[in-house]
């Protein structure tokens, strides 16, 4: 039952706060996360430890096999935690701003939650997609109405352009659905890894197409990626934060979760190309992230450098690169929306994200200067922060699987260190400028989001075992698929 | 007993069968593309309708024709529909262009364009 | 067992008191908290040592990472190559530290600065200590970190951001290199802990180990800063003095030396990196020396005699002397920190002044200090029977019997040493004051926190020679016989000097004679150096540190920066979106074309109805008409 509580508790409170409008909306937002995060923790460690059926299953579509299966194993659990776990911070991020009580943009991030959680629990490939689909609407609806100037556009760009590859998605999802052996077909994600053996490696490669681009644009990957930019730039720093923190990690995750098992021979076939799309995606992003001035946009880049780095690890198919991948999700969601948050922070207090236009903010909050730099620092991948561990295993598995691609993709931790210490001189150091010289210290609930992330950077660079022990039979099994 | 009328009548087959089938064909084709042609460019409302009913009795005759040559009666029984229905269409047809007349002085079909858009 | 933990847990736990209470913490307070971990890292070091049985000892303390077969754990190796970096660490550190908490008492960041120092100690013992490749690296990239916090500590100023950022930076690309080596050491032996991988060596297992001793020869290039990573060492120079002293002349800078001294297992296997070792060191050697030959900013000229004097440690080991170039990283650790506080010293009394050419005649009023750096002088210029003599002489004696040429290239950085050393010597304490009037009134030896560390530095500078004293003029060579159990067998041989020969004569003669001309130049006809403006010719072109800085700028820095905003306005606005866009625009637009079909014209409908039925209808009987 908690696997469904996990599911409904956030969209039922979502719509609550939507349709009732209840003036105290922080707070129930905010107290509701919280309880999310700790029933998901009591879930997560109950399925470790083999207490609690990991699975929830009762029909959906029973006509044509298709089950309303929740599940949590090793890979989604990481997800779901970094969900649960981030979400009570985005909300949190609110605080002191005209939005905390607004019971509508509340709403929103909870129905996205919902959304969310869905994508990673379903165990039913459809039940998959539609979660996947589902997660668009309430976050074009947060960058629509909330967005800055010109979200109009841009959230629109964003919603055509993921729903077109999510059209991909869906026709490959019915052609595997109808293949799957026995009578009746089915969309369980067991039952569809099956289907490996049955398809001919030309289905494979097509299918690996039309599953991969879909993932592709959520990622996103080079070339899909502009709407990433302008996405970010535009919608409001909590919808940021939900699409770099989460939302692009349903890409990641379907990568792992259907694409690897699902069709070896396709991987065989383009995984190569793939991986050295990725890689020119690290660099090219790592290298427009250089001469950025808008922090926003930078960072934007920054995320795609870094998922491009997980898509290869994780197409190089071993376990380095698929645990890397793992880690690197939670810990590039943890750090990504922090820097965000930081982001926030300084736009509330300055007007400007534009890094020309900052400086010197370090003599006046000691606290952000701090945090921006273990932040930044897991960002960078600097041993002992989380980031390290993520990016260590990932650039290895790459470096395995190809000498020159790993070095060219390990550029990119000279790069990454070049334009995340040109953002946090422009901003941190330095003279104060014009719009930062009357900066006021950080508030407490401020503080209350960034010391935790910062905490969770570091403890994560320590401690990486605790994660990676929890993925590590989950993707033995996975990689039994692959064989 | 069978009275004259009654045997012309029942030699109407055979008379119609003496005029080779292709003969109705290409008729009823004539006559059928020359209603298309007048829906196509006459302007004049009652003239497209007149054009129309052409095309519907280019259809009755060739059905006719068929009926005749195959002694199926179901071809007969559809021209008859068929003249039912173009009769209650003509009775409609006529009365909304009278409509159309009463309201722009006109019934030229060109100025007819409140579908646009 | 567990005062191994202590050693790096001490310096951490100085760390978070001193950062999570600043600014709060009186400065004393603050000093004391800072200065409390490295002193007590200290005595548990020489404990350590003391009772040191020769056996090596593992301490494991954490499964760091485990993926599948692959397991990395972090933990400590004391054996006896870490216990002398642990002395010299601590040792130099807390000297470092008692130096600064009267150094910086002035500034606002001071309980900030000393949490940066802890951390740095705490990195810099872990590099040291780590029983593999990857707990090296975590310390390797840690220093990075802390180098680029301390440089770049007065952040007000954004020239020593820009320094900050470039010494971080050249130091990634080195551990570029370094990642890369681990990863190979990971394909070959599935392990890089120092004791897995070695035997693995010595069992004759592993192929590739040239290149693998060339990826983490990388690393320590950008660490130790050789060529071609070496320019961000000078301008590290940002940070304050003390920082200089420990990070970027004791301790941090020499990691890469000792990478290759614990990795010496691995680099004897591949004798023409070794060479290659040996002649970046050289080339860096020269460089460093001559570009210091002419500079007027006192604590640049001494950075590019640490560049130099890092480039004979690379040529010592080049040569397979490894002892000698560990002797030498211990006797520049003394006598470089000297120096450097030495500087920080005359700073400090000229309120921020660094240029040589406004000091001069500063012997009379800082007596100690003048002493002191005179001290660090003879034993940097290579003059008996100081430290820096024995140490120096031995890589030269080795590199005399291993390439004869590197030898007398050698002897010619040597004498350019010399030159340089006491050049500034003179120029600084010697001759008139040419400072303000200022500057003269507020001239005033340091307190005694920072005079007590530059005379126990001179001290050792002085004595420091007796570690290794060599054989032939009475010494047990202790350093040789302690390090012998983890070098290469045979590679520590006593070398038989001949007092009357060339080998011995050519490094006293490169000490003396440069040191006698520029005391004569400098000393007696009271030369002050020119002006910028007046320097022309080929001193201009050493005084611009041969335009590289420059040239690395035109090679990499603008190019990466005009491809990233070609990157951006052209390719993915003008392409990739432009496509996406278009897309979009397409459809748009063939929508509203269709729409035109839309006319309302009945007639027009007709049309195409009968059209289209005429179409369909070809379509159907095509097979029948054709």
């Amino acid at each position: 039952m908690y696997l469904l509580f996990i599911l409904l508790f956030p969209l039922l409170l979502g719509s609550f706060l939507l349709i009732a409008k209840p003036a105290k909306a922080f707070g129930l937002a905010l107290g509701g996360s919280i309880i999310e995060l700790i029933i998901s923790c009591i879930l997560l460690c109950d399925a470790n430890t083999g207490k609690l059926p990991t699975e929830f299953i009762s029909n959906w579509i029973p006509e044509a096999g298709l089950k309303f299966a929740l599940f949590v194993d090793g890979i989604n659990g990481i997800l779901i935690l970094l969900t649960a776990l981030l979400v009570p911070f985005i909300i949190g991020s609110t605080a002191g701003s005209e939005k905390a009580n607004d019971a509508k943009y509340q709403g929103l991030i909870l129905t996205m939650q919902a959304a969310l959680m869905g994508a990673f629990l379903a165990k039913d490939a459809f039940l998959f997609y539609f979660f996947f689909e589902a997660s668009l609407l309430p976050i074009y609806f947060i960058i629509n109405l909330y967005g800055s100037e010109n979200r109009t556009k841009i959230s629109f760009k964003f919603f055509v352009y993921t729903l077109f590859g999510s059209l991909f998605l869906l026709i490959g999802l019915i052609y595997v659905y109808l293949r799957t052996p026995g009578n009746t077909p089915s969309a369980d994600f067991e039952t569809l890894y099956q289907t490996a053996s049955v398809l001919s490696t030309k289905e494979q490669s097509l299918l690996f197409l039309a599953f991969f681009i879909a993932f592709a644009i959520k990622m996103p990957m080079f070339p899909f990626h502009t709407w990433q930019p302008d996405t970010y730039t535009v919608a409001p720093s909590q919808g940021t934060m939900l699409l770099s923190g989460i939302m692009l990690k349903m890409g990641t995750y379907g990568v792992i979760r259907m694409i690897v098992p699902m069709f070896p021979a396709g991987i065989a076939n383009w995984g190569n190309w793939v991986i050295i799309l990725s890689v020119i995606g690290v660099l090219y992003g790592s290298i427009i992230a250089i001469q950025q001035k808008d922090m926003k946009r930078l960072l934007a880049y920054s995320s795609f450098a870094h998922v491009g780095l997980m898509s290869a690890g994780m197409l190089t198919l071993s376990n380095e690169g698929i645990q890397g991948a793992l880690y690197q999700m939670l810990s590039h969601g943890i750090n990504i929306v922090g820097l965000f948050f930081i982001v926030e922070v300084i736009e509330r207090r300055t007007q400007s994200r534009d890094l020309d236009q900052l400086g010197g903010i370090t003599s006046a909050s000691k606290v952000l200067s701090i945090g921006f730099i273990i932040l930044s620092l897991g960002s960078v991948a600097l041993p002992l922060t989380n980031g390290f561990v993520g990016e260590f295993l990932l650039l290895k598995s790459v470096f395995d699987y190809q000498l020159t691609i790993g070095i060219i993709a390990g550029i990119t931790i000279i790069l990454g260190a070049v334009y995340t210490l040109r953002m946090i001189q422009k901003s941190m150091f330095g003279n104060a400028s014009k719009f930062s010289i009357n900066f006021e210290d950080l508030t407490i609930s401020e503080k209350l989001v960034i010391i935790p992330l910062c905490i969770l950077v570091v403890l994560g660079g320590i401690f990486p075992t605790v994660v990676l022990n929890y993925s590590q039979p989950a993707v033995d099994l996975l990689s039994k698929w692959i064989k | 007993m069978e009275t004259k009328t009654d045997r012309f009548m029942q030699s109407i087959p055979e008379i119609i069968r003496t005029i080779p089938l292709t003969h109705y064909i290409l008729l009823s084709s004539a006559l059928f593309a020359i209603g298309v042609l007048g829906v196509l460019t006459r302007r004049n409302a009652l003239i497209v309708f007149m054009a129309i009913e052409l095309m519907l009795n280019a259809v009755n005759l060739l059905l006719a024709a068929f009926s005749s040559y195959f002694s199926d009666p179901a071809g007969q029984i559809f021209v008859f529909f068929i003249m039912a229905v173009a009769a209650a269409e003509v009775a409609v047809g006529l009365a909304i262009i009278v409509m159309i007349y009463r309201n722009i002085q006109t019934i030229d079909i060109g100025l007819l364009n409140k579908l646009r858009n | 067992m567990s005062s191994i933990l202590f050693i790096p847990l001490l310096p951490l736990i100085g760390f978070l008191i001193n950062g999570l209470s600043f600014p709060k913490l009186s400065n004393p307070v603050a000093g004391i908290i800072g200065t409390i971990p490295p002193l007590a890292a200290f005595a548990l070091s020489l404990q350590l040592f003391l009772q040191f049985d020769g056996n090596t000892q593992i301490v494991p303390l954490l499964d760091w990472i485990s993926v599948g077969e692959l397991s990395i754990p972090i933990a400590f190796q004391i054996d006896q190559l870490s216990l002398l970096m642990l002395l010299i660490i601590t040792g130099v550190g807390t000297l470092i530290h008692v130096y600064s908490s009267a150094y910086m008492s002035h500034d606002e960041g001071f309980g900030k600065f000393f949490a940066f120092l802890n951390l740095f100690v705490f990195f810099m013992l872990l590099l040291v200590m780590g029983s593999g490749f990857v707990t090296l690296f975590i310390g390797w990239e840690g220093v990075g970190l802390c180098s680029y916090l301390l440089i770049g500590f007065w952040n007000k100023k954004n020239s020593y951001g820009d320094a900050a950022r470039k010494a971080f930076i050249m130091n990634r690309i080195g551990d570029l290199g370094f990642l890369i080596g681990i990863f190979l050491l990971f394909q070959e032996f599935g392990t890089a802990t120092y004791q897995e991988v070695f035997e693995a060596i010595k069992a004759g297992n592993g192929s590739n180990l040239g290149l693998i001793a060339f990826c983490l020869f990388i690393g320590a290039m950008g660490k130790s800063a050789q060529i071609p990573l070496f320019t961000w060492l000078p301008d590290a120079m940002a940070g304050p003095t003390p920082v200089s002293a420990l990070i970027h002349a004791a301790t941090m800078v020499t990691a890469g030396i000792y990478m290759v001294i614990r990795a010496n297992v691995l680099f004897e296997m591949s004798p023409e990196v070794l060479h290659f070792v040996g002649w970046i060191g050289l080339a860096t050697a020269l460089l460093g020396a001559a570009i210091g030959l002419f500079q007027n900013d006192i604590k640049k000229v001494l950075a590019y005699s640490t560049v130099s004097q890092l480039g004979y440690m690379f040529m010592g080991l080049g040569a397979s002397a490894y002892t000698a170039s560990f002797f030498h990283v211990m006797t520049h650790a003394f006598f470089k920190a000297l120096l450097f506080l030495g500087a920080g010293s005359v700073i400090h009394a000229m309120s921020d002044e660094q240029d040589i050419r406004k000091m001069g005649g500063l012997k009379s009023q800082l007596p100690i200090t003048y002493i002191t750096f005179l001290l660090g002088t003879i034993a940097i210029a290579g003059i008996p029977p100081f430290a820096g003599f024995f140490s120096k002489d031995e890589i030269l004696a080795h590199l005399y019997h291993h390439d004869i040429v590197m030898w007398a290239l050698a002897i010619v950085g040597s004498a350019l040493t010399s030159f340089y050393m006491f050049r500034v010597f003179i120029v600084t304490f010697h001759g008139d004051f040419r400072g303000t009037q200022h500057q003269a009134d507020h001239l005033h030896e340091s307190p005694i926190a920072m005079t007590l560390p530059l005379i126990v530095l001179a001290v050792l500078s002085v004595i420091g020679g007796i570690i290794n004293l060599p054989a032939f003029v009475g010494g047990n060579e202790f350093l040789a016989h302690w390090l012998n159990p983890i070098l290469p067998e045979g590679s520590h041989e006593a070398l038989e000097v001949h007092f009357a020969s060339l080998e011995f004569l050519a490094p006293l003669a490169a000490a003396f004679i440069p040191a006698i001309f520029a005391i004569q130049l400098y000393g007696s006809k009271k030369a002050v150096p020119a002006a910028d403006a007046e320097i022309s010719g080929i001193q201009k072109i050493i005084y611009d540190k041969f335009y590289i800085d420059e040239a690395y700028n035109f090679l990499f820095v603008k190019p990466i920066q005009f491809l990233s905003q070609f990157f951006y306005s052209f390719i993915d606005f003008l392409i990739i979106d432009l496509l996406v866009e278009s897309t979009g625009k397409f459809v748009k637009s063939s929508s509203n074309e269709l729409r035109k079909l839309q006319s309302g014209n009945i007639g027009f409908y007709i049309f195409m109805m009968v059209a289209a039925i005429a179409i369909i209808l070809a379509w159907t009987l095509k097979s029948w008409i054709f």
